[in-house]
């Protein structure tokens, strides 16, 4: 290592890139990162939603997220202000009692496990998020779940890191490092061609401030539907305040394309199914949208540690649409790997070699 | 006037007086300066040739295809046609009739389906169409100084338009500021209501002046305007190579600071650096065979421009030597009157630069793009949709934002997730 100029590089100035360098840092190396664009956070940082949370859709995504949200909240005193950090929870809203099984099915499942949960139902629900349209069924409350503002997040984490922006890596035999970490997104078959990570498309809408109109970052259940149908187009209610009162309406999924272009039918049909859920929003004014580009994998977790067939290159992608939430574990994992630490938790989960079963 | 609190507690007045800077929004996000005066007029057909904008462009185009035989429609944003320049112009708005509807702003364009997604204060409908012109003119372009969020503190043709839809400024002190031909027209409405126009402070030196004065000679007509100004301008100091660095006031404008040093009490600044083209729609559209953009500029450039846009949409032959001519003549006016550098270096590290989200200049400094700066700091990000600080901070810092997207304008969610059109 001594011989090069850096420990490592990270390619990618993402949250993820820079959850990566600051874990590295930390454990004594000397570590710089290369980014394409001229921008920290510009890619799926600055188009994710920034939601903070649990999941329980595998074993691997509850270990990651859970480790990753304790790791946020051991950094949370420090953020800075325009990181934005809300504590607002998470609330998956059942619409009907098949949903509200699956809340129950939750419960027990984060309750086995220690996560902080509560059942909410229909009068419950109403009280908690007034703006939601009566007759829903139910929800489920994660109080510990939060949300920020990632672009600053991540500026932040890359605080006392040289970050070399417009930077673009073409040959990883260009860089001069004893390790390199790529925490590319999508982009990472450009190197790894065989890397299964394929983009998956997804549109966002901001309002003007609306304060209090909204207290919890709200999901319905049927997302989880929408989140695995991989064949086709899907849309699912999301609506999350910000720190600003504005509120951040998704989500749509979609496989098959890589133009950023707003496409007006999903916009539409995006807007039709949060007006499903809270019809008050029809007359709040939006004011911007945009497209970001999630890295899926097929299995839904990410590809987290050595790549195969190297013994220097690390892989940090493929975290579709919890790279914000999972960041913070990602580059913990990393550094243990490196540094031939024991982690919290079993890494093989997440090694890019593993086998893939396909999920439909 | 409707005033507001910006994020940060500041009281806010308008500033630029034709819907573009969000500041006069009343608590429904309603831009108060846009509120109809006349009949709304609502009367959506199609499918036809559209025209956006029916400001002297539009206007013009409207008049060709008229004279063509063609029907078509004019939208616009404004409550009245005319554009700015002709604003609260009934007489013009009486002649468009059904042909026009006013208060209605295109939020999405489909170029593909040839379609436009339309939303005025009650309804959101799409409108198809055969061939778009694109007339939208322009607005002005806002240097950030110490003090330019003050209430009183306008846009040089921001107060003209906010005169021409009935603010009174019979008795005011008026300190007029920035550069361009539309200083003396602003200062000569201004006298004609009655203001104290105190000063007309252009920022140009006498030298780049003198050169346009040559190219006014070759344009008789031009002259005549320039005289006829200068008749009810008698009297009224007007300085070159003369600026606006400070403004003064606690939660109003008291006075304004020149760069000679020199400090002018008064009740409002109008100050204007010049124009620049409301270019989003054009951008939003892309290019394509159907969709047609009036040049903006001066009055006879643009209704040569409108002209032209309605002949090509038209399939009908234009002789494109006066445009040429006209595009000459904007360029040697744009040349006469080009901004001073010292103009970068008026903003303090406390000036907002950013009026919706209140983003410090100093917070700027750190970043090298557009894009960069407006993921760390908000700017660009609030209601106005960079329609302000965007052409600011391309003098300030070079930096270009080249990412339109839907909508054109904040529209309610409703409307953005409308599927179909109800005409």
């Amino acid at each position: 290592m001594s011989s090069c100029k850096y420990d490592a590089i990270v390619v990618g100035a993402g949250i993820v890139g820079a959850a990566c360098a600051r874990e590295l840092k930390l454990a004594g190396l000397n570590v710089a990162v290369f980014e394409a664009s001229g921008t920290i956070g510009g890619g799926a940082t600055a188009a994710g939603m920034g939601h903070l949370a649990v999941m329980d859709d595998s074993d691997a995504q509850f270990a990651l997220t859970s480790f990753s949200q304790r790791l946020w909240s051991e950094l949370a005193p420090e953020l800075p202000a325009d990181a934005e950090l809300l504590p607002c929870g998470s609330l998956w809203v059942a619409a009907d009692d098949e949903e509200m099984a699956e809340v129950h099915r939750k419960y027990a499942f984060y309750t086995a496990r220690g996560i902080p949960v509560e059942v909410l139902d229909e009068h419950q629900l109403a009280q908690a998020e007034p703006a939601l349209r009566p007759g829903l069924a139910g929800g489920l409350r994660m109080p510990a779940d939060s949300v920020c503002y990632p672009p600053c997040a991540a500026r932040y984490l890359l605080e006392g890191i040289p970050v070399f922006l417009n930077h673009r890596v073409t040959r990883l035999e260009d860089i001069d490092a004893g390790l390199t970490i790529l925490a590319t997104g999508t982009a990472v078959t450009q190197f790894v061609p065989w890397a299964p990570v394929a983009p998956r498309k997804g549109h966002l809408l901001i309002t003007d401030r609306y304060p209090g109109y909204l207290t919890h970052q709200l999901i319905e259940l049927g997302y989880l539907k929408s989140a695995h149908a991989v064949a086709t187009d899907s849309v699912a209610f999301n609506a999350q305040p910000r720190a600003t009162g504005q509120i951040l309406i998704g989500s749509s999924r979609q496989f098959g394309t890589e133009d950023p272009v707003i496409e007006q039918h999903m916009l539409t049909r995006m807007l039709a199914r949060a007006l499903e859920y809270m019809p008050g929003l029809a007359n709040l004014q939006g004011i911007r949208t945009w497209t970001g580009f999630r890295a899926a994998t097929p299995d839904k977790v990410p590809l987290i540690g050595l790549c195969p067939g190297f013994d220097n290159l690390y892989l940090a992608t493929g975290h579709e649409g919890l790279g914000i939430s999972t960041s913070l574990a990602t580059g913990r994992l990393i550094s243990d790997e490196i540094l031939g630490r024991t982690s919290e938790i079993p890494r093989e989960w997440y090694a890019p070699g593993r086998e893939f079963a396909h999920h439909e | 006037m409707n005033s507001r609190r910006s994020v940060t507690g500041e009281l806010r007045a308008p500033l630029c007086g034709m819907g573009i800077c969000f500041e006069c929004r009343d608590e429904n996000q309603q831009r108060t300066c846009q509120l109809p005066f006349a009949p709304q007029v609502r009367s959506p057909r199609s499918p036809g040739i559209i025209i956006v904008g029916a400001g002297p462009a539009g206007l013009a185009a409207a008049t060709k295809l008229r004279d063509l035989g063609l029907s078509f429609t004019v939208l616009d944003d404004n409550p009245t046609a005319g554009g700015q320049i002709w604003r609260g112009d009934l007489a013009r708005t009486q002649t468009l009739g059904s042909d026009l509807i006013t208060g209605t702003r295109v939020i999405s364009i489909d170029a593909e389906a040839r379609t436009l997604l339309l939303e005025d204060a009650e309804r959101a409908y799409q409108l198809p169409y055969t061939k778009l012109i694109l007339a939208t003119g322009s607005r002005e372009l806002f240097l950030p100084f110490p003090g330019w969020t003050l209430p009183g503190v306008f846009g040089a043709g921001g107060l003209q338009a906010l005169v021409k839809s009935g603010l009174d400024v019979q008795g005011k002190r008026v300190i007029i500021g920035g550069t361009g031909p539309l200083l003396l027209a602003v200062a000569a409405l201004l006298r004609k209501k009655g203001a104290d126009v105190r000063l007309i402070a252009e920022q140009a030196p006498l030298a780049s002046l003198s050169t346009f004065a040559k190219a006014l000679l070759r344009r008789p007509a031009k002259l005549l305007q320039g005289a006829g100004l200068g008749w009810t301008l008698a009297g009224i100091p007007y300085r070159t190579s003369t600026w606006v660095t400070q403004a003064h006031g606690d939660e109003s404008l008291e006075a304004v600071t020149l760069n000679t040093g020199h400090t002018e009490p008064c009740d409002y600044a109008a100050i204007g650096c010049g124009l620049v083209p409301n270019d989003e729609l054009a951008q939003l559209a892309g290019t394509s065979p159907h969709i047609l953009t009036a040049q903006t500029g001066d009055v006879d450039l643009a209704t040569l421009a409108g002209t032209a846009a309605a002949c090509r949409a038209a399939g009908h032959p234009f002789n494109e030597a006066p445009l040429t001519d006209a595009r000459a003549f904007d360029a040697a006016l744009r040349q006469a009157f080009t901004l001073r550098p010292e103009l970068r270096n008026l903003a303090a590290p406390d000036t907002f630069v950013c009026r919706c989200e209140d983003v410090a200049y100093s917070r700027l400094t750190p970043w090298t793009s557009f894009r960069a700066a407006k993921l760390q700091t908000r700017c660009g990000m609030g209601p106005c949709q960079g329609r302000v600080c965007g052409p600011a901070v391309r003098f300030l810092f070079g930096w270009t934002d080249t990412s339109v997207r839907p909508p054109a304008f904040p529209a309610r969610i409703a409307t953005l997730a409308k599927t179909e059109g109800d005409l």
